[in-house]
């Protein structure tokens, strides 16, 4: 089993690495993260400032265009794609589980994910030891913010994930994942927009800030709640994306 | 113990009947030939086999293992060819059966030794550095019996092994499954009725979800129901033949047309039987001269048609 499934994740890394569209994708992404580390440095020339730089890139406008719109591109061939093609009834007459299909689809995707965010990490590395070891801050200061990332980036592959198991079409599967994300991602901006919110509605959305997480996590504060709450929430779509995958393979 | 066997087998889509309550059985060592019209539920049968639909009634085993409840175990002893083959574009030949045979379990020595033997066995020992997005039809039918046979299973279902290619490549494809038999078991469906009766031991005719025939081909020729045709080609001076003809006992209908001074056609007679000696014996009385006179041999296309053409 243990085989089966690092074969079926090789399969799906080696889609993304040897892919022109994924280096396409990696490209846009750096510019992005470029300007967000300029960005940051910039509002640092300024003048004395009790941001971190990190604190500074993880606040920027680009930072956030490139997180939130990243996972759809990286999830919208994965089930679509095998739909589109056929290939789901090669790949389910192998003598493989359905889960095992979703969880290495989903675990390769994540992967490409966290490489992606490998480059920016490199910036506060160099930018460190170049000198200004204050200015990037603390072990937690500078990992909390990554760990945040992996924990909000597996929760929109997973939605990523059950977009593109709803559809044949990859740009469908996109639009439909990107829905998703900015929909949650939005859901918090109700407050601000809508004075007479109930304290209980800001209770709920305050479990999927992600700004909110974000700053918290970025000041070196490793909150638990997002710790539990993406995860169990990745999983939950997952499971539905199970289904989904399930239900359409069956129905064919 | 068989290789498959099929119990009150009934798929349903939303309100559509694919396979209607089919049973059937097929033996270890078998090659067998499902036919059928396009729709009668051939596809459909094949993928509740290969473990890829789930049955809505009935039940299904390869080799003992349910293929719906103990699908993994028999989808190790299965390699399946789907229709169309679907094929990952961006791989390589090499690199597609290697992935493939390791989620079918092989690994190592063992797993270089069966792609080298299945590329050989399938013509693709020179190309398997090519990307399957730049192949013919034919070769990723090859890449697909490759891949189906990779893990060397048991069983090989076939859906439409030689559809779109060439009649060279048919009958490289026909050797292949021939040569595969002698040590798989094989079920596999078709349009082309000259390759089931060159290649398969048995032949199990569906239509309209149900089973309709099943036994080898030359009995269901044999056993054919229409009556029989004589050819007759025949010189009759002024008279007109059909007149005598129809007075034979057992002659339904003569369909005879002039040309010059010969008659051409052919004479219906009752299944069978065989009245050319009274033709002939006719022929002589009445001082015809024939040139044709020749007996119709029924083929699997005539059994198929009588079977699955009724009540449309």
């Amino acid at each position: 089993m243990i085989r089966r499934v690092c074969a079926l994740l090789l399969r799906e890394l080696s889609v993304f690495y040897f892919s022109p569209i994924a280096y396409v994708v990696l490209f846009f992404f750096l510019i992005l993260n470029g300007l967000s580390f300029w960005f940051a440095i910039a509002l640092l020339r300024q003048g004395p400032s009790e941001l971190t730089v990190v604190q500074a890139f993880f606040n920027t406008l680009f930072f956030w265009t490139a997180y939130l719109f990243v996972c759809p591109v990286i999830t919208m061939r994965l089930f679509s794609e095998e739909f589109k093609l056929g290939t789901v009834e090669t790949l389910m007459t192998a003598p493989v589980r359905d889960w095992e299909v979703v969880a290495s689809k989903f675990c390769a995707a994540l992967l490409f994910y966290l490489t992606l965010w490998l480059p920016s990490l490199l910036y506060f590395l160099v930018f460190g030891w170049l000198g200004n070891r204050d200015a990037v801050g603390s072990g937690a200061q500078l990992w909390g913010p990554y760990l945040l990332l992996l924990l909000m980036g597996a929760f929109n592959i997973s939605l990523g994930c059950l977009a593109s198991s709803l559809t044949s079409n990859q740009i469908v599967a996109a639009m439909m994942a990107l829905v998703f994300i900015l929909g949650i991602f939005f859901l918090t901006m109700i407050d601000y927009v809508v004075s007479s919110a109930s304290p209980l509605f800001r209770d709920i959305t305050a479990y999927v800030a992600q700004i909110d997480h974000m700053d918290t996590f970025s000041r070196g504060i490793i909150d638990t709640r997002p710790l539990v709450f993406y995860p169990t929430c990745s999983a939950l779509v997952l499971l539905i994306t199970y289904h989904v995958f399930q239900y359409r393979r069956w129905k064919a | 113990m068989s290789m498959i066997k099929v119990e009150h087998l009934t798929k349903e889509y939303a309100g559509t009947v694919a396979v209607k309550e089919i049973s059937f059985e097929v033996d270890r060592g078998e090659i067998v030939g499902f036919l059928g019209p396009n729709g009668a539920g051939k596809s459909t049968t094949m993928r509740i086999l290969a473990s890829y639909l789930p049955p809505t009634s009935g039940r299904a085993t390869i080799a003992g293992f349910d293929v719906f409840t103990d699908s993994l175990r028999a989808r190790m002893r299965l390699g399946y060819l789907a229709e169309n083959v679907p094929l990952y574009h961006d791989m390589r030949i090499d690199e597609y059966l290697r992935y493939r045979g390791t989620l079918k379990g092989l690994a190592g020595k063992k797993l270089a030794m069966r792609v080298g033997a299945t590329k050989e066995l399938c013509g693709l020992r020179e190309v398997g550095r090519k990307k399957i997005a730049g192949l013919s039809k034919g070769f990723r039918q090859r890449v697909g019996l490759a891949e189906a046979m990779i893990h060397e299973p048991d069983l090989l279902i076939l859906d439409e092994p030689t559809i779109g290619l060439d009649p060279n490549q048919i009958r490289q494809v026909r050797e292949l499954i021939r040569s595969l038999g002698e040590r798989h078991t094989i079920l596999l469906s078709t349009h082309i009725l000259s390759e089931v009766e060159a290649t398969c031991n048995r032949v199990l005719i569906i239509n309209r979800g149900k089973i309709e025939a099943s036994d080898t081909p030359q009995n269901l020729v044999s056993q054919l129901r229409t009556s029989g045709l004589v050819n007759l080609e025949v010189k009759a001076g002024n008279e007109n033949p059909s007149d005598y003809l129809l007075k034979i006992p057992g002659v339904k209908d003569v369909q005879l047309e002039k040309d010059g001074l010969w008659r051409k056609g052919w004479i219906r007679i009752e299944a069978n039987s065989d009245l050319r000696e009274e033709i002939f014996t006719l022929a002589v009385e009445r001082k015809w001269v024939i040139r044709e006179l020749s007996k119709e041999r029924a083929t699997l296309e005539d059994v198929f048609v009588e079977l699955t053409h009724a009540e449309t």
